[in-house]
């Protein structure tokens, strides 16, 4: 039986879990959190499929197609589309609530970008439903998990280019242990983190599971590519679900005017905002005139969280919003197979790049690639173990990362890497957020080229050996400064404006120089990157 | 403003100076700027993660949507073992869903009445974040109950029209479980997500009683010395 271990616990890694023992491997989930606290739990707007009507796969491979912007593969996207019902059949066959429309159907909302309405939803907890009702199945299956678990790095057989576990902190004990197995499968989420608070993300959104990827020697993919949402609560970055904007909520200046097409894909109106803030100051998104009994049955949640965060109620006042990092496109280059360039290491859903979405996501698109991927790549790394089971193989890793963990302890902490970490946030959002240029770019390569060499000088200052966050997020750090560098140095290199990657100094699309991907990976710690078709 | 944040056995008090913003916004100012020693768990900032429960002057919140006055004391949850300041071990989730069941056995295909959507709507609105768990009374004798998360876990399966089989999960919830709760209430009002596990509860009850099981206190109560239903005649 093959063993197959899957680090993170969101709902790609609970899929794939899943999928990994309906292939008969024995399962492990090693997160450094718990399964139900993970990003996924926050998507709300839904899981898009075709189920019938006007919509046909055909337009949701279209759709899914124009929006990534040259850099969608077709044959994997047609593979994303067509799986899109039977997706949507599995999660209401483990017993996903499902909204439902007057018929009975699975109720369907229209998401930007979308020409049909096909996100199928649960209000607006789609992703805190699915998860759970992820989570409960898993127990079902007899998943084993281990919570609390901070991933630290792969454990690699240089030789042979293969994976054969990883090394974990664990966060509560304070010890550093290794887990093998026969593959390994990473659904660690995205890195919108490193934008700080101006990111809708869970503040766990770190990218560790990339880091360390690239640490392994794996190649990265388009990672100059991060969504912006359009419309989070202004102050906060807190989400204000795209369904606010479907459900037929609009955009308005400071003179309560509407300036653009609500319902454009998600790159074109998070612009718009942006251009329309630097011009009046102020955007705002208004729904009042949706009533508050629809507010209250279908967007409960963000008239929550405009009255703790805005001290507004959206039922009769305006929402002041911004756009905000939302999601990473760039992930780690995976095959068809879902496999990275790794012998035997798997990524599915935000780390992963399936190349399904170029460089601009469809919203409800995410959820059902981690879905449709999830399945397929636990089923993947299942097959993969049974053939090519792992060895005994001495592997320095688990000592080399013990021996950091003690060693971090006497870093002399003269610079607070939280003020650093802060300001890493602030000139990622203005220089490397909806429009960059090449001076600003390389202005921020150079504050981040000065961080890495700072590093030793930060440090955590907690020094306790039990459950230290302090030192949790100090590695976190590390592994924002590390993907920073990529980003940044894929942004600089990518002189076009496509999708989410917007160039002033270069607004016009270059097909014949950079309609290609940006492939990333590091040689000896050396950075390199190349643009490959 | 003065906030008291019971750590182990002592409680230290922060001075902190940040108006109308959450207790999670200030915790992560005192951890970033004054104590990075300070402990606690965090994830989405909005109320759908469940890291962040803690006791605030004896009630529970979430620290994300709660905001904090001059003098209040944080604590953790209860009924959990303090693994440092305020974050517990949380292993009790994933034990109780499993001891309930708490899951699909399996759901129909085939359309869904809105009214029939709705019915376990606010159940399926859990975030696990264990307020009720901490509130729940019955932990100072029992520490085996299955409890009101779990619970209502259960119910939501069981009166999902989809659900193709309840009978295990029904059968996994009469020891130390639905005959097991006071029906004291205290889980209702400190839930996030205006679940009441006290109602869940009594309607595993009745499903129970329709299947066929019996509360096990009400025939002690009885003393067990009549037997209507035996072979009396």
């Amino acid at each position: 039986m093959a063993k197959v271990l899957i680090i993170g616990s969101g709902g790609a890694g609970l899929v794939s879990a899943l999928a990994a023992r309906e292939a008969g491997a024995e399962v492990i989930v090693a997160s450094k959190t718990l399964p139900t606290r993970s990003q996924t739990s926050m998507a709300q707007g839904g899981m898009n499929a075709v189920l019938g009507g006007d919509d046909t796969v055909l337009q949701h491979i279209e759709d899914t197609l124009k929006s990534s912007g040259g850099l969608g593969d077709e044959a994997r996207i047609a593979f994303l589309c067509e799986n899109g019902p039977e997706a949507v059949a599995w999660c209401n066959g483990i017993g996903l609530p499902f909204s439902r429309n007057g018929e009975g159907e699975i109720a369907r909302r229209r998401l930007g970008g979308a020409s049909a309405p096909r996100a199928c939803y649960a209000q607006d907890y789609t992703g805190l439903k699915l998860l759970h009702t992820l989570f409960d199945q898993c127990l079902k299956a007899g998943i084993t998990f281990y919570n609390e678990r901070f991933l630290l790095n792969l454990i690699k057989d240089e030789e042979a280019n293969r994976v054969l576990g990883a090394t974990f902190l664990d966060i509560a004990r304070g010890e550093v242990e290794e887990i093998r197995a026969d593959a390994v499968i990473l659904a660690t989420g995205g890195y919108g983190a490193l934008y700080g608070k101006h990111s809708t993300n869970s503040v766990q959104a770190s990218g560790d599971g990339l880091a360390a990827a690239v640490r392994a020697g794996a190649k990265l993919a388009d990672m100059e590519f991060i969504q912006f949402h359009p419309t989070a609560l202004k102050n906060s970055s807190i989400l204000i679900s795209e369904s606010a904007r479907g459900a037929g909520g609009y955009l308005v200046d400071g003179s309560g005017e509407r300036f653009t097409d609500e319902l454009a894909p998600r790159d074109v109106v998070a612009r718009s905002i942006h251009d329309e803030i630097a011009k009046s100051g102020a955007v705002y998104l208004d729904i009042r005139h949706l009533g508050e009994a629809f507010i209250d049955h279908e967007l409960p949640q963000e008239r929550k969280l405009a009255k703790i965060y805005e001290g507004i109620d959206p039922v009769s006042e305006l929402i002041p919003i911004k756009p905000a990092a939302h999601y990473s496109m760039g992930g780690i280059e995976v095959n068809e197979g879902c496999m990275s360039s790794v012998n035997g290491l798997f990524a599915v859903g935000e780390c992963a790049n399936h190349k399904t979405h170029g460089a601009n996501r469809l919203g409800g698109n995410s959820l059902l690639e981690l879905v449709v991927f999830g399945r397929h790549a636990g089923a993947k790394a299942a097959e993969y173990g049974n053939k090519s089971p792992a060895y005994p193989c001495e592997n320095p890793q688990c000592v080399k990362d013990s021996n950091f963990i003690r060693g971090v302890m006497y870093f002399t902490n003269q610079i607070d890497f939280y003020q650093k970490q802060e300001m890493l946030a602030n000139i990622f959002y203005n220089n490397v957020g909806l429009v960059r240029d090449d001076m600003g770019l390389k202005a921020v390569l150079g504050a981040i080229r000065q961080m890495q060499k700072e590093l030793p000088f930060m440090g955590p200052r907690d020094k306790s050996k039990i459950c230290n966050t302090n030192l949790v997020e100090f590695i976190e750090f590390g592994n924002k400064i590390e993907l920073a560098e990529i980003i940044v140095v894929s942004a600089i290199s990518r002189v076009e404006s496509r999708g989410a990657h917007y160039r002033i100094d270069a607004p016009e699309r270059n097909d014949r120089m950079f309609g290609a991907h940006t492939i990333t990976w590091k040689e000896d710690g050396v950075l390199c990157a190349d643009f490959i078709r | 403003m003065e906030i008291k944040i019971v750590r182990g056995s002592e409680t230290q008090s922060y001075n902190v100076e940040l108006e109308k913003v959450t207790l999670l916004t200030l915790l992560n100012h005192i951890k970033t700027k004054i104590d990075p020693t300070l402990t606690y768990s965090q994830g989405c900032r909005s109320g759908v993660c469940g890291s962040c429960a803690v006791r605030v002057n004896g009630r529970e919140q979430l620290m994300c949507e709660y905001k904090p006055s001059d003098g209040d004391t944080v604590e953790p949850i209860r009924n959990a073992r303090v693994i440092r300041d305020l974050v517990v071990d949380s292993g009790m989730v994933e034990h109780f869903t499993r001891a309930a069941n708490a899951w699909s056995e399996g759901s129909h295909e085939g359309n869904v009445s809105e009214e029939d959507a709705a019915r376990i709507e606010t159940q399926s609105d859990c975030i696990l974040c264990t307020s009720c768990y901490s509130a729940c009374p019955v932990y100072a004798v029992n520490p085996d109950f299955i409890g009101p998360y779990a619970l209502t876990r259960v119910w939501r399966y069981v009166n999902d029209t989809r659900e193709e089989s309840s009978a295990a999960k029904i059968a996994a919830v009469q020891t130390n479980g639905i005959w097991d709760c006071t029906l004291c209430g205290e889980c209702v009002p400190v839930c996030p997500q205006n679940i009441a596990p006290k109602q869940d509860i009594t309607m595993l009850r009745m499903k129970s009683a329709m299947m066929g099981y019996n509360d096990p206190n009400a025939a002690a109560a009885f003393g067990g010395g009549l037997d209507f239903g035996g072979s009396f005649f």
